[in-house]
This record gives C-alpha cells, structure tokens and sequence, in this order.
C-alpha cells in the first residue's frame, strides 16, 4: 500500500532511492545536502536496503568516482551533492555522460563560493550545463520523489542511456517537511524494470577496456573500425535531441500508473491559456511566481506561468508552442551566465530565435545566495517589462536587471552624481 | 537540409548503438610505457626473501605492483618494458632488497628507442 508521510525534500529523495532499490550509493556529505545520504545511510544499517551498498568516501569527487564505477559494473547507483562540492565532481560528471552511464543524482542547489554561503540560488546547477546529464528541476518534495524514479527510468532507457540530474532548492525544499506519498515497493518494480547496462566488465570471458585513449581519427581493431572521440560526442548529442520524447512518454506512463503529474514532464503550465504575459522560471523562483500570476490576474492582467521541468535537453519545439502566443515573456533568473544574461533568459532568446512567434524577452535577476524572493519583487519585475515592453531602446540594453539588491541600504545614493 | 524520416532513423541508431569506449585488452596497447622510467628498481638477490628461501614466499614486490611489471618467481623478475619506476616495490620491500637508480646509470633494455628519442606508442 502506499504510505503518506511527511518528509523533507532531502527524505523524499532518499525515500525515492529506496523505492528504486538503488544499489550502490556513494556520497560526501555538504549543506544542504546531507540529509539525503544520512537517510539512505540509516536505511542500509537498519537493513531495510538489504541490496544496497553504501561507501564512504573522502571526497564528492571519490564519490561520483565511486558510483560512475559501480554504474560500468551493471549497478543502479546514487549520489548527490550541491554547490562547491558539484563543482568538484565536475570533471567525473563529464565521464559518466561521456560513458553514457544511467545514474542519477540529486542537486539540493546552493550559491556557488566566493563568498561563502549555503543558501539556495541555481547557479550549481545551471554550471553543469555542458557535462551531458539530463538536467530537471523540481518545485516540491513529493515532485522531487516522483521525479528520481522518472529520471531512473529516463536514464536507464536504451533510447537514452544518459545519466540524470534532480535538482532541488537548498531549504526551501530540501529542509521543509511537505505530506508525501510513498510508493508500494511492488508497483515502482513494474514502472520500474530492472537495468540492462550496456557496458559488461563483469564479463571476464570477454574482457574489455572502458575509455582507453580514443583518438581524434577511427582506429582500426581486430574488430572492424572503432569510433573515434568525435563520433561518441555526436552520438551523446542525437541521444539528447531524441530524449525529450522519451521524457514525455514517460511522465504519461507514470501518471498512468500512480496518478501524478507536473505539466507534460517538460513544462508546468499555470493559468496560461489566454495569457498575454508569461513568466518563464524554474524550481522556487516558479512557485513563488503562482501567487503572483494569481495576484495580477486580480489586477486584471492576463499572466500566466510556464514552469520548466526539464532544462536538458532543452526543450525548443515545446517551448516555441507554449510561448506562440504571448506578446512579452518575463524570466525570473536566480543565477547569473556571468558577463552575458540570466542563463534561463539567454538559452529560452536561442530557443525562440527561430520560432514564427518572437515574443519580447525580458529578463530579471532574483534571490541569488538565497535572498528571499517576495512576491513584490516579482510583480515589480512584471510590471516594469511590461511597461517597457515596446521601448526599443530597452530592448537593445546590454545591461543585466537585478531585482532585490539593497544598495541604498548600504549609503550608495544616485543623487549628485 | 531537410532531415527526412530515414536520416531521423539513422540518427536514432547511432545514439543507441555508439555508447561507451571500449576496447579489447591486449599487453601493450598504450605502447612500451616503461620509456617513461626516470628511476629503475634493481633486485639485490642476497637481500631477497624469496631467493634466500627458495621458496614462493613474500613476493609483495610482485603483490603490490601497480603496473603488474614484477614476476612471482623465483626470482622476482622485472618486465622494463612497462614498469614505469615508480618504486612501490622498493618501498615494500620488507628486506630492503630493491634499489631504484637512475636509469641513466642502468645498462640499456627498453633504452634503445627511448636513446633516439623515438616513443613506440601507438597514441
């Protein structure tokens, strides 16, 4: 039977593993993150995850080192981490997309150092953006625990085989107890088949060796032409061109079978159907801006909220339908493509380039190291793109807006200058 | 171009059939890497617990190898061709039997192509 608890983000994650009978489990604890792999931990003592091997390790970059090794030996695996130690997982992260390894990791985002801090912001996870991983952010707990056992079955698809991030907001999420509903062990079995690795090494008759040098041209082997480092990249790319269909497939199945569903896998839409304004977001920047679609709606003005799910692979067919009707789309960043734009702003500009319907693109900076994003703030952002909307002039600024930056309040004054 | 309904299809084929890189194993494949060896271990077999028992005894020389270049025999032997110097086995050497010297001072095995300058890797 299904269980109802109350749990954090972090517990919900970690129940979500459990759920998927992950098999090994390797990680470094940092703030926000540990919970997740504490509870994991007290699951496998208590014997409750009777298959599961947890390793300690010394470090995040030991720790992706640890299960992108257990993955090549046909292992489900976890991790997780946030902020600077993501970043020091970097360089394995780029090994396991480029051995299109099915793990997945869970992100509770933090603010990435100098100066230091452990509050929530996107910049995390924003800077894994290039390494490969199927990328999706969450906007609440039981949509974090859904979300893993999808992204298991996402990476662990043969149309796919590409590792898989989950990222949650640092404490708004991953320390904030919500209702969650835990699934029957036996149904996740069924949404959920075994994995069938495509890398054998337990295979001892037919011993092989994983990324050896693989050089710029084909090498000619005992076997036939082998491909070159080009033709793995081009392969890892299609895999990701073709992988938001897979996404999709897959949130219609889990719906199907646990009743569940946040948007179309992709995107969530709020009240978008005859709005002229929407704001485009992710994670907790999306949720506060529910109130404020509802708050200007009471104002008369038609605004709507495109929440996106999945940020890797980009999803540009969907988002050209869902923005070939607004006149003004307003992104709400919480991070920075420093000395460019908001990084959500700049790919969804890409994105649209193309489309027969351009709506103007606005951008905002918000709440980074976890400055508390009020709904003012956002209808303030809303309501100065639209005021601005056809000031061409504005447009064509090569400035970047931040909203919430109390620079008087530190005795900065324009006047007399 | 226009991608029509079969360059979809191949696409799909590709991203599914090119994965991982992976390779046969065969000794060798990354070339002699013993010409990277600045220090070179030598046994001195008077000191060697394995000679001095004639037996199949401590042979951590052997075990602790990284590179696999130490023979279990009697006595341990070294593959030059592939230990890189590195020294484990002269550092685990319970009988202080294994000296590194430079390999400028050691008469020539793998040396002979490393002497011209030539590298045999392949890579």
């Amino acid at each position: 039977m299904p269980e109802q608890k109350v749990l954090t983000g972090n517990h919900a994650a970690a129940y979500a593993c459990k759920s998927a009978n992950v098999e090994v489990v390797a990680a470094y604890p940092i703030t926000p993150q540990s919970p997740v792999v504490e509870k994991i931990s007290e699951f496998v003592e208590a014997g409750e995850l009777p298959n599961t091997q947890f390793v300690t390790v010394e470090s995040e970059q030991s720790a992706i080192s640890a299960v992108v090794a257990a993955s090549q030996m046909g292992a489900r695996v976890f991790t997780a981490s946030s902020a600077n130690g993501l970043a020091y997982m970097y360089e394995i992260l780029c090994w396991a997309a480029g051995s299109r390894l099915p793990l997945v990791m869970c992100i509770a985002t933090r603010g990435l150092g100098a100066p230091w801090t452990v509050w929530t912001d996107h910049q995390d996870a924003f800077s894994m953006r290039d390494v490969g991983f199927i990328q999706q952010f969450v906007e609440s707990n039981q949509e974090a625990y859904d979300t893993v056992l999808m992204s298991y079955r996402i990476a662990e698809d043969p149309r796919v085989y590409l590792p898989a991030f989950v990222s949650y907001d640092g404490y708004i999420l991953s320390h904030t107890m919500m209702p969650v509903q835990i699934e029957d062990e036996d149904k996740v079995k069924e949404f959920l088949p075994p994995l069938k690795p495509h890398i054998h090494l337990t295979d001892f008759d037919n011993v092989r060796s994983v990324n050896p040098v693989t050089p710029p041209g084909l090498t000619v082997r005992p076997e036939g032409n082998t491909p070159g480092y080009y033709e793995f990249r081009y392969s890892m790319q299609k895999a990701h061109e073709y992988a938001t269909e897979v996404v999709e497939e897959v949130a219609k199945e889990f719906e199907a079978k646990f009743g569940r569903s946040y948007g179309n896998g992709i995107y969530k839409p709020y009240k978008i159907d005859d709005a002229e304004v929407l704001i485009f977001a992710v994670a907790s920047v999306a949720s506060e801006s529910r109130g404020v679609v509802d708050k200007l709606r009471e104002e008369g003005l038609k605004v709507g909220l495109i929440s996106l799910k999945l940020y890797r692979p980009f999803p540009i067919k969907h988002l050209r339908e869902a923005f070939s009707k607004a006149e003004l789309v307003v992104v709400f960043d919480r991070d920075v493509g420093y000395g460019m734009e908001g990084i959500l702003a700049a790919e969804l500009k890409t994105a649209l380039y193309a489309a027969d319907h351009r709506p103007i693109i606005r951008g905002f900076i918000v709440g980074l190291g976890g400055r508390d994003i009020t709904a003012d703030q956002l209808i303030l952002g809303v309501k100065t793109a639209i005021a601005e909307k056809d000031d061409r002039t504005v447009q064509q600024n090569t400035h970047v807006d931040f909203i919430g930056v109390q620079l008087e309040e530190l005795g900065f004054k324009k006047e007399g200058m | 171009m226009v991608r029509t309904e079969q360059d979809i299809k191949f696409e799909r084929k590709v991203s599914q059939t090119i994965l991982a890189s992976q390779q046969s194993v065969a000794i060798g494949e990354a070339g002699k890497t013993g010409e990277w060896r600045t220090m070179r271990p030598i046994l001195h077999t008077e000191k060697c617990l394995v000679v001095k028992t004639g037996k199949l005894s401590c042979n951590l020389c052997w075990m602790y190898c990284p590179e696999n270049t130490v023979s279990r025999a009697i006595p341990p032997e070294f593959n030059y061709d592939y230990c890189k110097g590195c020294g484990i086995c002269a550092n685990e050497c319970p009988a202080h039997a294994i000296e590194m010297i430079p390999e400028k001072d050691a008469p020539s095995s793998v040396g002979e192509e490393s002497a011209t300058g030539e590298t045999g890797g392949k890579f």
